[in-house]
């Protein structure tokens, strides 16, 4: 036990301080807004993540929004089991067509207002995999997407910028 | 090897006949019969040979069927023709298990029928294509005949119980936490698991299909997002299979950056998944100091190599980025620095009793079981299956060093939890000993130039992924395009014996014995 907290005390708090991007920051960090809508998010975003096709790499990234570095709950940010839960569907990856009616019934669950944040080049425009057989491309091809987030993956610091983001825009 | 002319003299008595060729220095192309497919799985099972990996292809009117065997560091690679209009081989599942989903990928795949198949479901095919239809078929267009939406796949025959208090629980694809999809079809009676069964393919990207037709360089990137946790060692395995094809040697320099690189890679991931059990049984403080030391790790690949999981640093005939002296001396601080930070953390995990409480005896995966799945890397290495091919069957930069394997073979999760852990200090040597190599080395070419490979001519890249053994065929066809592209990522393989591992744990448990396991999705549905 000691160990344990002589370790808690020695390391410290490692939490960096992130502030809301700018209109004009997004661009630079290939965010884009396809849609605003005036609902109010602030003080608390649930998201309910989906991987509806992706390679994994984006799920990395995702997870170390929860690193001691981003700690993305102090902005009342918090990952969701169910999406009956959620304010936000964040879905990586090239829609495949075997997931396709699982991202259906998800988005069909998650309550009104909602937001979907297409995270990735897969999700975005369907990057190095396309539209074929398998997928149907771009998460906008299967349900509407309000915002984008350009990366293969995205760093953690552009994702959580762009969650910042849709908490402060409704101010 | 002498056990290779024993096997052969056995197979000639058995009037199987076999053409022979080395095709590389550890590997030998066989060609037998198709009928003898399964007869030659059979004895190479009493030669305690290990099946690998088995795909096909289409090369005209034919189909070649592959298997690759693997015994002490040396493979065999077994092929067979059969026609496309009657496409028909013995299956090699009877025998093996581990060849069970593999041959039903290359059914819903090619449509190529396994003859007394134990199990004739689909595997990869869901509702994306019809039944008699085949993707990988040369007469397959890449964009298919796709449905507005695909139905979701209903009438997958689960296994059924009966009885008193037994019943189920599904699970997926859209699971609970931030994690691939995939379906879980739970047996169970209280908490205790009875029967687990996975229904995987959610994340069917059509890799091998859209690989066709690519440019060198085009499948590098993609063989990286074939799995994006272990995007180096993929387009490694590719980019190795593709310079074997053309016929390209690439330089020391570059090779000794592509195994940092993927040491690199194997120590992140390694970092992540210790810090990710302690979280399944709620450790808070071991998972958040893990993910502080994986985000420093990857904060170090970014800032010397620019990308924070380096993908796309491995190219065709060679890699993307230097290893600059300046950047070499950060590597070898982080380097110190991590040891010091483990040797705090370890001993301050290793005295909690709680999380001893959780992982010893739990998932535990015999190992009989283990080697009769061909389960690899740390799974396997923690159920007595000493195998890795960086010491095995040593490829550049590896066959300069000495490889120290981690083994153990008490099959729980915490022997899991400690051959990571060794591992990560095995590679910290690694790095080191790379970097030692570089510093003494006069600057050499980072990309070596391409020679466009004849058509028909292949390759067959074989690393060690922090996973375990990578796989990767390619063929090429004319004019420098990729007519074949086969990547086996170790999932394929150890998905199945997860099923085995979490019989009689309990429900509640099964997130940590999965978690132990980490076995990718993507890189198995393709
Ligand atoms: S955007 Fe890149 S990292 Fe994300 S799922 Fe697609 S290929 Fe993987």
């Amino acid at each position: 036990m000691l160990n344990t907290f002589k370790k808690i005390f020695t390391v410290g708090i490692v939490t960096e301080n992130y502030k809301a991007p700018h209109d004009a920051e997004l661009e630079t960090l290939g965010i884009e807004i396809k849609r605003r809508i005036d609902q109010k998010f602030t003080g608390s975003l649930a998201i309910r993540a989906v991987d509806a096709g992706s390679c994994n790499g984006c799920e990395l990234e995702i997870h170390a929004l929860n690193n001691p570095f981003y700690d993305v709950e102090r902005f009342g940010i918090h990952f969701v089991a169910s999406p009956r839960h959620a304010d936000v569907l964040l879905v990586t990856g090239v829609v495949s067509r075997h997931m396709q009616t699982a991202l259906l019934r998800t988005y069909d669950a998650t309550p009104n207002p909602k937001w979907v944040i297409a995270m990735g080049d897969c999700a975005s425009c369907g990057g190095e995999f396309g539209t074929s057989y398998a997928n149907c491309g771009a998460v906008s091809n299967v349900i509407p997407v309000d915002m984008t987030i350009a990366g293969c993956p995205p760093t953690p610091l552009v994702l959580l910028k762009a969650l910042l983001a849709i908490m402060e825009k409704e101010k | 090897m002498s056990w290779q002319k024993a096997f052969l003299s056995q197979l000639v008595e058995t009037e199987i006949f076999v053409k022979s060729e080395q095709i590389l220095p550890a590997v030998k192309l066989w060609q037998i019969d198709d009928k003898h497919w399964q007869r030659f799985a059979e004895i190479a099972a009493e030669n305690k040979m290990r099946w690998a990996a088995g795909w096909a292809e289409q090369i005209d009117r034919q189909f070649y069927v592959h298997a690759c065997f693997e015994k002490s560091g040396r493979y065999i690679l077994l092929r067979a023709t059969v026609n496309v209009s009657k496409p028909e081989i013995p299956s090699q599942a009877t025998v093996y298990a581990a060849a069970n989903r593999s041959e039903r990928h290359t059914h819903d795949m090619f449509g190529i029928e396994f003859l007394n198949h134990p199990d004739p479901r689909c595997w990869t095919r869901h509702k994306a294509w019809g039944k008699h239809d085949y993707p990988l078929r040369h007469d397959f267009s890449v964009h298919g005949l796709p449905t507005e939406i695909t139905p979701p796949d209903t009438g997958y025959h689960f296994i059924q119980s009966h009885g008193v208090g037994i019943y189920e629980i599904p699970v997926g694809p859209v699971h609970a936490g931030i994690i691939e999809p995939g379906h879980f079809r739970f047996q169970a009676v209280g908490e205790l698991i009875l029967n687990l069964e996975e229904r995987l393919g959610y994340v069917h990207k059509g890799t091998e299909k859209i690989a066709e037709g690519r440019t060198p360089e085009g499948l590098a990137k993609l063989a990286g997002r074939v799995s994006g946790d272990t995007c180096v060692s993929h387009a490694w395995a590719a980019c190795m299979a593709m310079e074997q094809a053309a016929g390209v040697e690439i330089s020391l320099r570059a090779v000794l950056i592509r195994g940092i690189f993927a040491e690199r890679e194997r120590i992140a991931n390694h970092l992540g998944d210790i810090g990710a059990i302690c979280n399944d049984v709620a450790f808070t403080f071991a998972f958040m100091q893990m993910m502080r030391l994986k985000e420093l790790w990857c904060r170090t690949n970014y800032e010397l190599f620019g990308h924070r999981s380096l993908m796309d640093k491995i190219i065709v005939g060679g890699v993307a980025v230097d290893v600059t002296e300046a950047a070499s001396k950060f590597m070898l601080t982080d380097i110190e620095q991590l040891r010091a930070e483990l040797a705090d953390l370890i001993s301050a995990i290793d005295l909690n009793s709680s999380l001893e409480d959780r992982i010893y005896t739990a998932g535990y995966l015999s190992p009989e079981t283990a080697a009769h799945f061909g389960t690899l890397g740390f799974v396997g290495r923690a159920s007595g299956q000493d195998f890795d091919v960086r010491r095995d069957a040593p490829y550049a930069p590896y066959d300069s060093v000495a490889v120290k394997v981690a083994a153990e073979n008490q099959g729980d999760i915490a022997s899991r939890f400690w051959v990571r852990y060794k591992e990560i200090n095995a590679s910290m040597k690694l790095i080191e000993q790379f970097i030692e190599q570089l510093e003494n080395l006069p600057e050499g070419d980072l990309v070596s130039n391409w020679q466009t490979p004849k058509a028909e001519s292949y390759g067959l890249g074989i690393v060690d992924g922090w996973r375990g053994e990578i796989i990767s065929y390619v063929r090429f066809g004319e004019n420098n395009t990729i007519a074949r592209f086969y990547p086996r990522d170790p999932s394929q393989l150890n998905w199945e014996a997860l099923e085995k591992a979490v019989l009689n744990n309990i429900v509640p448990d099964f997130p940590v014995c999965n978690k132990s396991f980490n076995c990718s999705y993507s890189g198995c549905d393709l």
